[in-house]
């Protein structure tokens, strides 16, 4: 089986987002391999530890994308592919990359994450799916492969959904399907020998053209500072009843 | 310039939902005059059609089958394949729900078109339509240009008015899907949530537990009055992480954000990641026993205290305010 995970490295969640010249500084944060695509990676090894498997990890970025992907071969990846363009920036063109990059590629099992913590825009992955021609479930948080069949289970506005897909098939994953491993000292030192390519738009026969943006950002702003509020004081009882006031009040 | 733009309105149990009216609001502004179309797929969709068509347009389209009667993005994609061929749409809208965030990546990639998600803003000026939408789980906002057309638009649920023209009378078409022989997915069981149901993405109200729950059992003071007050339950990380709940439940940048009217913070410290998954809330209370917990620092109104106490005691004067409004 060969499963490939589509990935992207983030802000840590924990960092503050910080403006510089009308843009998001980026000096100083610390990266990660973006929270839902790190439960992919993990699931991507566990059916490589279960089943048996190769495990290819793909991200588009720059330089120190590197990073991340050396963390998902060191959690047990096999091989790692950079598609360096950091002249990408709208979802349409990221997905076209990589469906330039996959299309004459043989694998059972896409797997990525469900959104990404910076963006969010959740596009990338599923259109990506579309454009293979492959049919996708998304937000799982169970999946089971049997033979060329897989099952997810997914949350949907509070119902829990089982559905089955003939693979090849794209599965994005959801907070809950698995808790993704600390890679040990000897795999951070063994992932720095595996393989990690990296390729141009050019590589993949991709211009400039078919790489550029139908969407721009006119501007990015900070949300008003919220102001700490007043204290409600008083025993217990006292303060549950302003609070029932406050309530009943607000919601009138 | 005016568009002919086409609204995928969602319906639940037969029932229009909210969002598919503030889609319709977003339809409005970027028709810009054009035409508008909107759809509802479902199993037993014409209550939701005849309540759409009360809202001025140029017509609304069921389409009913058997096999629509549960979300899933082969199928839905497949039946409203059609239509989009028909409609040739430049633009396409649809909620930002479970649902539209599976579906609409979609329908723009057969588009070959550009998608701006999550949009809680838009802004016609000069021709051109500015969306505002959040990054960085609302840490930050971008406002957002499209360049061409057709693309695509994902609303979030709770942040447009609904519409509230209700004098039209467009004429509904309904159409009848068949199950394609040759599908891929297929929903093979669903199970309806015995929780209050609300969704946590929707619902006015959320009662939120952190660490200071305790337990499972720790979140039955919260579930009592979300009861009350037709609330939400939500969690924070460190409750999720700990097993008190289920990881659906999880506020923050990493699981889901909200911005309903009111979000009550029942001992959650208020880590970064959780607050940017709620401070968009129109009022926040927060309850902790530690007066030095960041989310004082950004509720509306802070309650130092033991929220195992505090809780039940607002839960009764409620229902009693409640049953005396009503009376």
């Amino acid at each position: 089986m060969h499963v490939v995970v589509l990935m992207k490295q983030t802000f840590d969640t924990e960092e503050r987002i910080r403006l510089a010249d009308g843009k998001i500084a980026e000096d100083g944060v610390k990266w990660i391999i973006n929270p839902y695509d790190e439960y992919a990676v993990e699931e991507a090894i566990q059916l490589k530890e279960n089943q048996g498997a190769t495990v290819t990890v793909v991200s588009v970025g720059n330089d120190n994308t590197t990073q991340a992907l050396r963390t998902a071969l060191a959690m047990g990846a096999d091989e790692a592919v950079l598609i360096e363009a950091p002249e990408l920036t709208d979802e349409r063109a990221i997905a076209k990359a990589i469906v330039a990059y996959l299309k004459d590629k043989s694998f059972d099992v896409l797997l990525a994450g469900n959104f990404s913590v910076d963006n969010g825009a959740g596009q990338v992955a599923i259109r990506v799916a579309h454009e293979l021609g492959l049919p996708h479930i998304a937000a799982v948080t169970q999946l089971t492969i049997e033979g060329n069949q897989a099952t997810g289970v997914r949350e949907v506005d509070g119902d829990v959904q089982t559905v089955t897909a003939v693979l090849p098939a794209l599965f994005t994953a959801q907070q809950g399907l698995n808790e993704p491993r600390y890679p040990s000292l000897p795999n951070i030192m063994k992932a720095k020998k595996k393989p990690l390519t990296t390729l141009t738009l050019s590589d993949l026969g991709l211009s400039s053209d078919d790489a550029g943006a139908k969407v721009e950002r006119v501007e990015v702003t900070l949300p008003p500072k919220r102001q700490a509020g007043q204290k409600i004081t008083g025993t217990p009882d006292e303060q549950a009843e302003q609070l029932a006031e406050i309530l009943a009040k607000a919601l009138r | 310039m005016p568009k002919k733009v086409l609204v995928i309105a969602e319906q639940r149990d037969g029932k229009l939902r909210q969002v598919a009216l503030e889609a319709l609001t977003a339809a409005r502004t970027i028709a810009d005059g054009g035409s508008i179309v909107s759809v509802v797929l479902g199993s037993q969709v014409q209550d939701a059609a005849n309540e759409l068509a009360q809202h001025p347009q140029d017509k609304v389209i069921a389409i009913q089958g058997e096999s629509l009667t549960n979300y899933d993005s082969e199928h839905y994609y497949l039946a409203l394949r059609p239509v989009l061929d028909e409609i040739q749409p430049d633009v396409v809208v649809l909620g930002h729900t479970a649902g539209g965030r599976d579906l609409a990546p979609k329908i723009s990639a057969a588009l070959d078109a550009p998608q701006v998600s999550d949009v809680v803003s838009l802004d016609a000026q000069g021709g051109d339509v500015l969306f505002k939408r959040p990054i960085y789980a609302g840490k930050a906002f971008e406002t957002k240009r499209v360049l061409s057309t057709p693309y695509v638009v994902t609303v979030r649920p709770n942040n447009l008015a609904a519409d509230g023209e209700q004098s039209g009378s467009a004429p509904v078409e309904v159409r009848t899907f068949d199950e394609p022989a040759d599908v891929k997915t297929r929903v093979v069981n669903v199970q309806k949530k015995a929780s209050t149901g609300r969704d946590l993405t929707e619902a006015r109200v959320v009662v939120s537990g952190g660490r200071g729950v305790k337990s499972a059992d720790g979140f039955k003071p919260l579930y009592e009055l979300a009861e009350v007050l037709d609330a939400a339950v939500g969690a924070s990380r460190a409750a999720c992480d700990a097993g008190y709940c289920d990881y659906s439940l999880q506020i923050g940048q990493t699981g889901k954000v909200v911005t309903p009217d009111v979000y009550i913070a029942c001992g959650i410290s208020g880590a970064i990641q959780h607050l940017a998954g709620m401070s968009q809330s129109k009022l926040i209370i927060a309850i902790n026993k530690d007066a030095e917990a960041p989310i004082f620092e950004i509720a509306d109104y802070g309650v130092v205290g033991d929220l195992f106490e505090i809780l039940p005691k607002l839960t009764e004067k409620l229902r009693e305010k409640l049953a005396a409004a009503r009376a």
